[in-house]
């Protein structure tokens, strides 16, 4: 069943340049973009137990990474995107080495606060990146070394679904791997992972370099379509509309992720000017309705469990833990 | 001889507060050691210097030959320690099966294998499932862990320390708040293992203590007040006297004579 809809979704993304408008292939180009930056922070916050303020860091490093080499060295999209996968993974492999070191509100705390280094900096350093003014004049990808330039948005669109196709199937290949597990058990239980002989601080980088790898390709792909990069694409609202995207989406649930960034995406950029600039209002009010209506997000309305009592967050009331203070 | 753990004049101080003053202990490969003491006595901080939660003031542990006193604790776990919480602690959102092939994954180096899916990881998976019907608990695989009763979660817990396969089994109070029926089949359980798993375990319930220790340590005001035997220490009158109850009245408001 959740096959057939899986292969469903995947062919109707398929042909949708051939139904729609230009415009609304360019759309989704910009949801799938964005899809891949909130695949990697699901994995990072849902299924790793460390949500992050401060993805919109390696996916600026990714998207001014691959219009450099656009401007400047190539036009390849593929080279593009790996360099940028690897410029994103390794900004996080530099800061995440103390940022995984705190953990809850702390860690929220300095990847916000590492989120805004990266952006002063793009504002500041106007020799590369063009500081306030951004990076303009991007010339179109080319799919293959001396190729033509791609200018039609159904086959930008389609490059773009390829890319996040494959960099989302090793987003759930990861996620359902022991090392998967392995971030699954971190995030219900630290101490206990230490107590069993886990080393936690391993996998716990190694999930923030890879949430950076993802949020750099979600960067370069975002660029891809949009032929220009500005500091504003690694402010802290796109931070906080990746972290939005997982919780209405459902943390934990890759699936549930790409859909809420793609609610994120359509209310923000195709509601908003319709709302006179009012779309962070209507974020505002579909993250609190999902708040209330959808504790576990889209994903989680069809419970995995049957329900029980001690079905519910935080688990059942421990008999041993009243029994008071326990001996020393 | 030595033993498979060693504590040397292990001490720690909280402020001006002695939790733990000078303890030294051994517990011989094979042993059913059990640590009592009435509350206050210095049982768990001795349990946590033993696993590594917290660093003594002053003192070593040496733990199969090798002093891991400044070692943490995933390092002593890994060394072949396995330990229980007092209050069960687990992955409550994972089924029962993947809490303990969390263990057994990592015993068979696959802790941070990213390409293969766990389900199809046959030998971590197998294993898991053998120390889940070890402890009885077979049935109960695909439950999640936050749904299973108290008496189940503390048996997932014990499935838990044994799946890495540990030297020394360290239990925290394992009986605690357990039925009567529960705290007797947990005894069956523990004298199930072989002799090749030695077993530490601090303990309230006396009946239990004495049914499964070959040892007892009696710690008293942080300090060891007697060690041998259990037909020895339930003899003893100091013992008697600071735990197992003594009914003259004056001890409420005299100090006992020496």
């Amino acid at each position: 069943m959740r096959r057939v809809a899986a292969g469903a979704a995947l062919g109707l993304l398929a042909v949708v340049p051939l139904l729609v408008s230009s415009n609304v292939a360019d759309m989704l180009s910009r949801v799938l973009a964005f899809a891949l930056l909130a695949l990697g922070l699901d994995l990072l916050a849902g299924i790793g137990g460390l949500p992050s303020l401060g993805q919109a860091a390696p996916f600026g490093v990714g998207a001014y990474t691959a219009a450099l080499l656009a401007k400047h060295a190539t036009t390849v999209a593929p080279l593009q995107l790996l360099a940028a996968t690897a410029a994103g993974a390794a900004l996080s492999a530099a800061v995440g080495w103390l940022l995984v070191r705190s953990r809850g509100t702390y860690f929220l705390m300095l990847t916000l606060a590492v989120g805004e280094i990266v952006h002063e900096l793009a504002d500041r350093w106007e020799g590369v990146t063009g500081g306030t003014n951004g990076l303009a004049g991007i010339p179109a990808i080319t799919l293959v070394p001396g190729g033509a330039p791609v200018r039609l948005a159904g086959v930008r669109y389609w490059y773009v679904l390829a890319a996040v196709l494959v960099c989302g199937a090793a987003l759930v290949t990861v996620s359902r791997s022991a090392f998967g597990r392995t971030l699954r058990g971190v995030r219900d239980n630290e101490e206990r992972m230490r107590s069993l002989g886990y080393r936690t601080f391993l996998p716990k980088y190694a999930v923030f370099c890879i949430a950076g790898a993802a949020a750099g390709a979600g960067g370069a792909l975002w660029v891809a379509r949009a032929r220009f990069v500005s500091p504003a694409d690694l402010g802290f609202e796109v931070s906080a509309m990746a972290l939005l995207a997982v919780v209405i989406g459902g943390r934990g649930s890759l699936w549930g992720a790409a859909l809420g960034a793609a609610v994120v995406v359509l209310v923000r950029e195709e509601l908003s000017p319709q709302l006179g600039g009012r779309g962070p209002l209507v974020l505002g009010l579909v993250f609190v309705a999902a708040v209330y209506l959808l504790p576990r997000g889209f994903a989680g309305t069809r419970l995995r469990w049957p329900s029980s009592p001690g079905d519910h967050p935080g688990g059942p009331p421990d008999p041993a833990g009243r029994r008071g203070t326990a001996a020393t | 001889m030595t033993g498979l753990l060693e504590t040397t004049g292990l001490t720690r101080r909280y402020g001006s507060l002695v939790a733990l003053d000078g303890v030294s202990l051994s517990v011989a490969a094979g042993a059913r050691h059990a640590v009592i003491g009435p509350n206050g006595a210095g049982k768990s901080t001795l349990f946590a210097l033993v696993t590594g939660g917290l660093r003594p003031t002053a003192g070593r542990v040496v733990f199969d030959g090798q002093d891991v006193t400044r070692r943490p604790d995933h390092a002593r776990a890994r060394a072949g320690m396995g330990k229980t919480f007092q209050h069960s602690s687990l992955f409550t959102s994972l089924p029962v099966l993947d809490n303990v092939a969390l263990a057994t994954q990592l015993a068979a180096g696959r802790g941070m294998a990213m390409l293969r899916p766990a389900r199809r990881q046959v030998a971590v998976q197998e294993q898991a499932m053998r120390q889940l019907e070890q402890v009885g608990l077979a049935g109960r695989a695909a439950t999640p862990a936050a749904a299973l009763s108290h008496g189940e979660r503390r048996q997932l817990e014990v499935a838990l320390a044994l799946a890495g396969s540990p030297k020394l089994l360290l239990l925290d109070e394992p009986t605690a708040g357990m039925s009567a029926a529960d705290s007797s089949r947990f005894a069956e359980l523990v004298e199930s293992l072989g002799a090749a798993v030695t077993v530490l375990i601090i303990e309230h319930d006396l009946d239990v203590v004495f049914r499964l220790a070959t040892r007892v340590t009696v710690l008293h005001l942080g300090r060891v007040l007697a060690d041998g035997a259990p037909d020895e220490i339930r003899a003893d009158e100091t013992v008697q006297r600071a735990y197992l109850g003594d009914a003259a009245l004056d001890d409420l408001f005299f100090e006992a004579a020496p």
